[in-house]
């Protein structure tokens, strides 16, 4: 008994070691293959041990919520330093932070769906690409501008969101999650391969920005404003529908919907509901990239950029509304601060993601509860 | 006047006859029991009873309407609420949020109200944040309002499954073993309450092993076996039933 536990303990990581350089041995031959043999069959009983040691260590809970002010008013004060940014940042500052203006509107639209209701959607993108390319066309073929564009693409985005949900919902779990995720590269090859309509692969160019009062907001500064004041009304209203009957029923039909119908919630009808209320803030984040842009293409669109959306939502902790805006500026300003280290970036934040999903799998606003309002 | 009428239900899984043509009567304000051996028919029942089946035939009749095939949610509406056998809260949010999600089908305001804050949502807010607490008190749950129900004691979390079926304002309340895994003294509290509920003009269908239970509070017993009903009477008349001695303890073989 104690000789096969010694056995397996150091005879396995030597059978995972001759693997390794058994693979490596075509690319850099033997010398190389035969270091990394001896490197793996050490390093590996050492790294076990270290993590065992990890198990250990306890470390405190930290609540991060107490150190947050209690009325959620108090948040409006952020808003003063948030408007003097673009008096004292660099233009590659404001255009970081209009992009996570952007992402923070997408991922507390995903939130919706993932946070509250409970249904894993890995093909949000599509309809991020929904409310970039319908602004696109109307804007480029009919001529109309931001103003009066951007509700009708946003009102076809979250019409898109109900008509996915009508056949998706009838699955669950990992089955919904497939075919969210197919119907995300169905959307992106449609519009890559649709040459007449999108444009294809080359995309589409040329769109106007929004105009008030004859004042073009293209400028970096302006468009600043205008993605501030759609993310503050995307998360005021977020608060208040959260803190809803309507709220109430997602998060009771994500922890058991069973329960919930007993209750006398009509489940279908609110899944429904957060599929497409979600993918409303889908439309208007996509609407605000295109016209950012000026130019939306396909590539723009890929399964990539749903993870990233998810990760999003994971990292500030599901269902945590300002977790999950916390999460979207970490997620998009990470990896420009990581540029220093060029190639290695995604490797640093993909070992940043691990570390926080073994360290806090909650998230990092994610408390024990998903309180609802008081 | 009976408020539920069941004819003849039955429901099938493939060549299993789970529940075969069962029928009962249930007047207003009594305390109806199912017992029976495990794997009898008893949840089956319940779940054709709320709407989670769908009965393979018969009807089922809930103040004059029939109700057999309607969904859930629509069926608790109507007025017919339950519990679960294994507990089934909704775990991450308060105590009090969960009974608030009861009252879901008795407010009116929507989303615009929601956003707005309007004057209706912050008074229906205000008054089913009342009521709900109101439904915890009576329970004896004042003290957990706020706590995380999940990390509650399990008897606690037995009550509150009452308290949140009563929030629904149903006037049956379906308990499916509200005293299993419980100890006498809980077992005790858990009589008293059933018996309080009848002061709030509820009528209650229970399905119990605890004999002690069943034969303490019931007024009419109903016995199935088989998915078949093979006893029924006031509970003087069933704990002498052959038939029912036979089914939870075996035939006699000499």
């Amino acid at each position: 008994m104690e000789l096969q536990k010694k056995s397996e303990k150091y005879l396995m990581p030597a059978v995972i070691a001759l693997w390794f350089s058994f693979l490596l041995l075509p690319f850099k031959g033997i010398i190389a293959s035969a270091f990394l043999f001896i490197a793996l069959a050490v390093m590996i009983p050492v790294i076990k041990n270290i993590l065992s040691l990890f198990k250990k260590i306890q470390l405190p809970s930290i609540n991060i919520r107490q150190y947050l002010p209690p009325d959620s008013r108090y948040y409006f004060l952020l808003l003063i330093p948030l408007s003097a940014v673009p008096f004292l940042a660099k233009d590659y500052i404001i255009d970081i932070a209009i992009i996570s203006g952007i992402y923070i509107i997408l991922a507390l639209g995903l939130n919706v769906v993932i946070g509250f209701a409970g249904l894993l959607n890995l093909g949000f993108v599509a309809f991020y690409a929904i409310g970039a390319y319908s602004y696109a066309l109307i804007n480029t073929n009919l001529g109309l501008g931001f103003w009066s564009a951007m509700p009708i693409s946003v009102f076809l985005t979250t019409i898109s969101g109900f008509l996915l949900a009508v056949p998706a919902l009838r699955l669950k779990g990992d089955y919904l999650a497939i075919v969210t995720l197919g119907f995300g590269e169905i959307v992106r090859l449609i519009l890559n391969n649709w040459d007449s309509f999108t444009n294809g692969p080359n995309g589409i160019s040329g769109i106007t920005p929004p105009y008030m009062l004859d004042i073009s907001l293209g400028s970096l500064s302006y468009y600043y404003y205008l993605v501030l004041f759609f993310v503050t009304i995307s998360i005021f209203i977020m608060r208040r529908v959260h803190a809803s009957k309507i709220g109430r029923a997602w998060v009771a039909i994500r922890e058991d919907e069973i329960a919930s119908s007993a209750m006398g919630i009509n489940t279908t009808f609110y899944k429904l509901y957060s599929f497409a209320f979600g993918a409303l803030w889908a439309g208007l984040a996509g609407c605000l990239f295109s016209a950012k842009m000026q130019f939306v293409s396909p590539e723009s669109f890929t399964f990539m950029e749903s993870v990233l959306i998810v990760c999003m939502v994971i990292i500030g902790g599901l269902g945590s509304i300002a977790g999950v805006v916390v999460g979207a500026i970490i997620l998009v300003f990470l990896p420009e601060v990581l540029r220093e280290v060029q190639m290695y970036r995604m490797l640093a934040l993909g070992a940043g993601l691990v570390l926080l999903m073994i360290f806090r799998p909650q998230g990092l606003f994610g408390g024990k509860s998903v309180s609802i309002g008081s | 006047m009976y408020l539920l009428e069941v004819k003849n239900i039955s429901k099938h899984f493939g060549g299993i006859k789970a529940v075969e043509d069962i029928d009962f009567k249930l007047r207003k304000g009594l305390i109806l029991s199912v017992i029976g051996p495990n794997g009898a028919g008893k949840t089956t029942l319940f779940n054709c009873l709320t709407g989670f089946l769908r009965p393979t035939k018969g009807s089922i009749t809930f103040m004059n309407k029939e109700i057999s095939g309607l969904s859930p949610d629509k069926i608790t509406r109507l007025g017919i609420s339950r519990t679960f056998q294994n507990i089934r809260l909704f775990r991450k949010m308060k105590v009090i949020e969960n009974v608030m999600v009861a009252q879901h089908s008795r407010t009116r305001s929507g989303f615009i109200s929601a956003v707005t804050h309007s004057p209706v949502f912050k008074k229906e807010e205000k008054v089913i944040r009342e009521k709900s607490f109101e439904y915890l008190e009576l329970l004896g749950l004042g003290a957990y309002a706020e706590k995380i129900s999940g990390s509650l004691p399990y008897g606690v979390q037995r009550r509150l499954e009452i308290a949140r079926a009563l929030a629904t304002e149903a006037s049956l309340i379906l308990l499916d073993e509200p005293t299993a895994g419980m100890n006498p003294h809980e077992t005790e509290e858990m009589m008293t309450i059933i018996k309080n509920l009848m002061e709030l003009d509820k009528t209650i269908i229970l399905i119990e092993h605890d004999m002690k239970v069943v034969m303490g509070i019931s007024d009419y017993i109903i016995v199935i076996d088989h998915g078949v009903k093979i006893a029924e009477g006031i509970p003087y008349e069933v704990r002498n039933n052959p038939m029912v001695i036979e089914a939870y303890l075996g035939k006699e073989t000499h």
